[in-house]
């Protein structure tokens, strides 16, 4: 298992290396100038001397090969500076946002707990009840449980997170007034009554993203379940007089989950996609709006960083995906 | 307890009785009558053969025995079950499994598909220990060892922890009898347990089974399409056809004085002494009926040469053919006899 992971790790490394390329060509060929935002007043010599300090009048595959050293090598020596406090980087040049000229990974670690709070908490949740949901409903296949259940997840995977979030809103948030509209980022967890404030602001965002996780994964759970209930070991285990719970719990889920847990693994990094748009209904000041606000103003370095970072988790999750497969799987060997 | 072959006279008090089973599976055709009033014993330590082409509801019977049937579609209408003085049938979901695995074992047809694939081998022999006999784990571990080494796998130790993957067909099916067995049954039902396997590997199961009876003692129900494989082993043969046993008698009889014509066509399929082996059941022309709908006729009509007016209009019962009480010795469900000239 070891050196398999070890394989993938490095075979991985070209992936990413392509995937980083894309993206730096993909976002580079985008129209926008980083300018935009600044006045026409300002004469052409000025602009032009603003872009040189941004290193934007640099040729494309100069910028590239600049980022990737900054991204793979100078970023990471702040990384462990910050960390044991020692001084490796010694002051190299860091990748700058073009629009608020701060390090990105600093704000990407201002932006990115707002969103692992809301998206972590969402898709646990979300598994949490899509497994019993998944399972019970399998197994009372066509009772009215899984009937409805069959209706909540056709609801819930085709209306869009942007509508649910909204109505919710609508609902609780306006009409109700039972929780805030808005996500204060800058509201730190000390005590009770602020930990009550944070659930309440948190409660329609997870809900929101949580249902709609919960409805794909319950529905990839009742198919593996059913699936499995038909097995001859299924009546191996019943004709061994093992009892209902032992046979669902044991023999069937153990079964069941193999691909659940790749399809919740490989989904996790998708969701910070649906995260995006989330975040912009519930104005949660993540990593998603950073995007979208780097996007909005052609902050190119911000975009690019973002994105090849969302490549790599989903590089990562597909081989955590990969190992936890033959963690429950004994008939898959990888050595 | 007997040898493969030999009959044992009646005397002992059957280990199961079963009497008037009737089992329906409901479907959007209809209702499929797939067992139909199926009577029979089975007696300590005595193997007997049940054969019959597919479809006949050999396994559809010995499912309702113990409850093995997912219900709905299979409803079990009607029969009594006796095992030690209760009838299974009436037994609460509980107490049902308290039997299955414990006085009674079951060895399927796939042994590929039989066993769970992502539990160690040791782990799936040791659960029905751990729930019946009220083994701690490391009991449990001792006695799964002694199993797999009776039921002919070397290394046993060692071997209860790996899966079943790691086995041939023919181990697996070793380590399904060794599940059947673990908790000393006294009943072993076999359905078509080397259907599944090659030749080779078949004698070597029906060997092992041979074995095991002389050392433990159960009693067998051994499902087979092969009437080769029933000559060799059973006490006693079970003919069925149609969801309803057609002939009952012992082996030496019904090899050599069959009644049914239904039989007849069957041992014709079989080759002589001479070991070609290649002739199967679905050999006898025509198809095997539809059951839908409470049969009012002779199953087999239409395709028996010997069919007569009466078998359209009435289902045959069993009669004896030898003067003993119906299931004792030889019997016939059929309305047709050698010594009439009918047609
Ligand atoms: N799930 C089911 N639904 C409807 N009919 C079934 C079902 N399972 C079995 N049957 C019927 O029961 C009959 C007997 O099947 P079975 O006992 O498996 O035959 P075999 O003698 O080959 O073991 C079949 O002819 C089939 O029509
Ligand atoms: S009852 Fe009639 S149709 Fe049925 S087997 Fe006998 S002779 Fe043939
Ligand atoms: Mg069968």
């Amino acid at each position: 298992m070891l050196s398999f992971t070890i394989r993938r790790l490095l075979t991985a490394i070209p992936t990413l290396l392509l995937i980083s390329l894309v993206i730096f060509l993909l976002v580079d060929l985008a129209p926008g100038s980083p300018l935009s935002d600044v006045p026409l007043t300002v004469p052409p010599e000025v602009r032009q001397k603003m872009l040189e300090a941004m290193g934007a009048d640099q040729p494309v595959m100069v910028r590239y090969l600049l980022w990737l050293k900054q991204f793979f090598w100078i970023e990471p020596l702040y990384g462990i500076d910050a960390l044991f406090g020692t001084d490796f980087a010694q002051g190299a040049q860091r990748i700058i946002s073009w629009q608020s000229k701060v390090p990105v990974f600093q704000i990407i670690g201002e932006r990115l707990p707002q969103t692992l709070t809301v998206v972590g908490t969402a898709y646990l949740i979300g598994v949490l009840i899509a497994l019993p949901i998944g399972i019970y409903s399998a197994y009372r296949q066509y009772s009215w449980f899984d009937q409805a259940g069959t209706f909540f997840a056709m609801a819930g995977f085709s209306v869009p997170t942007f509508f649910t979030g909204n109505l919710l809103i609508l609902i609780f948030a306006v009409n109700l007034g039972w929780f805030p509209t808005i996500y204060d980022t800058n509201l730190e967890v000390v005590d009770w009554a602020s930990f009550k404030e944070m659930l309440a602001q948190m409660a329609l965002p997870v809900t929101v993203l949580a249902l709609f996780n919960a409805a794909e994964i319950s529905r990839y759970t009742r198919s593996s379940v059913l699936e499995n209930l038909g097995q001859d070991y299924v009546r191996t285990a019943r004709a061994k007089g093992m009892g209902e719970g032992r046979v669902v719990l044991k023999h069937v889920l153990r079964n069941s989950l193999i691909p659940v847990v790749t399809v919740v693994a490989l989904g996790l990094p998708t969701v910070f996609g649906g995260a995006i748009v989330t975040e912009q209904i519930f104005k949660i000041n993540g990593i998603g709006a950073a995007l979208i606000g780097a996007i909005n103003v052609s902050d190119l370095p911000t975009v690019q960083t973002v994105t090849f970072i969302f490549a790599v988790l989903i590089v990562l999750f597909n081989l955590i995906a990969d190992i936890l497969y033959g963690i429950l799987d004994p008939r898959i060997r990888y050595d | 307890m007997t040898l493969g072959g030999l009959y044992m006279p009646d005397g002992a008090e059957p280990v199961l009785d079963v009497r008037g089973l009737k089992t329906v599976f409901k479907t959007r055709g209809g209702e499929v009558h797939a067992v139909n009033s199926v009577s029979f014993h089975l007696r300590p330590g005595e193997l007997l053969g049940v054969v019959g082409e597919s479809g006949s509801g050999k396994s559809v019977t010995m499912m309702s025995l113990i409850g093995l049937l997912p219900s709905p579609p299979a409803e079990v209408r009607a029969g009594e079950v006796l095992l030690g003085g209760r009838d299974l049938l009436k037994l609460s979901p509980r107490d049902l499994q308290a039997v299955r695995g414990a006085k009674v074992g079951f060895v399927f047809q796939d042994p590929m598909t039989s066993l769970n694939p992502v539990f160690t081998v040791g782990n799936q022999i040791m659960e029905p220990l751990i729930k019946h006999m009220g083994m701690t784990k490391p009991q449990a571990e001792q006695r799964a060892a002694e199993l797999l080494a009776l039921v002919g796998i070397p290394d046993a130790k060692k071997r209860l922890k790996s899966y079943p993957h790691q086995f041939s067909g023919g181990m697996r099916q070793r380590v399904m009898i060794a599940i059947a067995l673990a908790c000393d049954p006294d009943v072993l039902i076999a359905d078509e347990p080397t259907t599944a396997l090659d030749v080779t590997i078949q004698a070597q199961i029906i060997e092992l089974v041979k074995d095991l009876r002389q050392k433990l003692g159960m009693a067998i129900v051994w499902i087979t399409h092969d009437l080769g494989v029933i000559a060799g082993i059973a006490d006693r043969v079970m003919v069925m056809y149609g969801g309803q046993v057609v002939e009952q008698a012992p082996v030496r009889e019904l090899f050599t004085n069959p009644r049914h014509p239904y039989t007849r066509a069957l041992l014709k399929t079989v080759p002589s002494l001479t070991g070609e082996r290649a002739a199967r059941l679905e050999v006898i022309q025509g198809q095997p009926p539809l059951l839908l709908g409470a049969p009012v006729a002779c199953p087999f009509r239409a395709r028996c040469a010997h069919a007569f007016d009466r078998c359209e209009a009435e289902n045959p019962q069993r009669r004896a053919v030898d003067g003993l009480p119906v299931g004792q010795g030889h019997d016939v469900a059929c309305h047709w006899t050698p010594e009439a000239a009918h047609g």
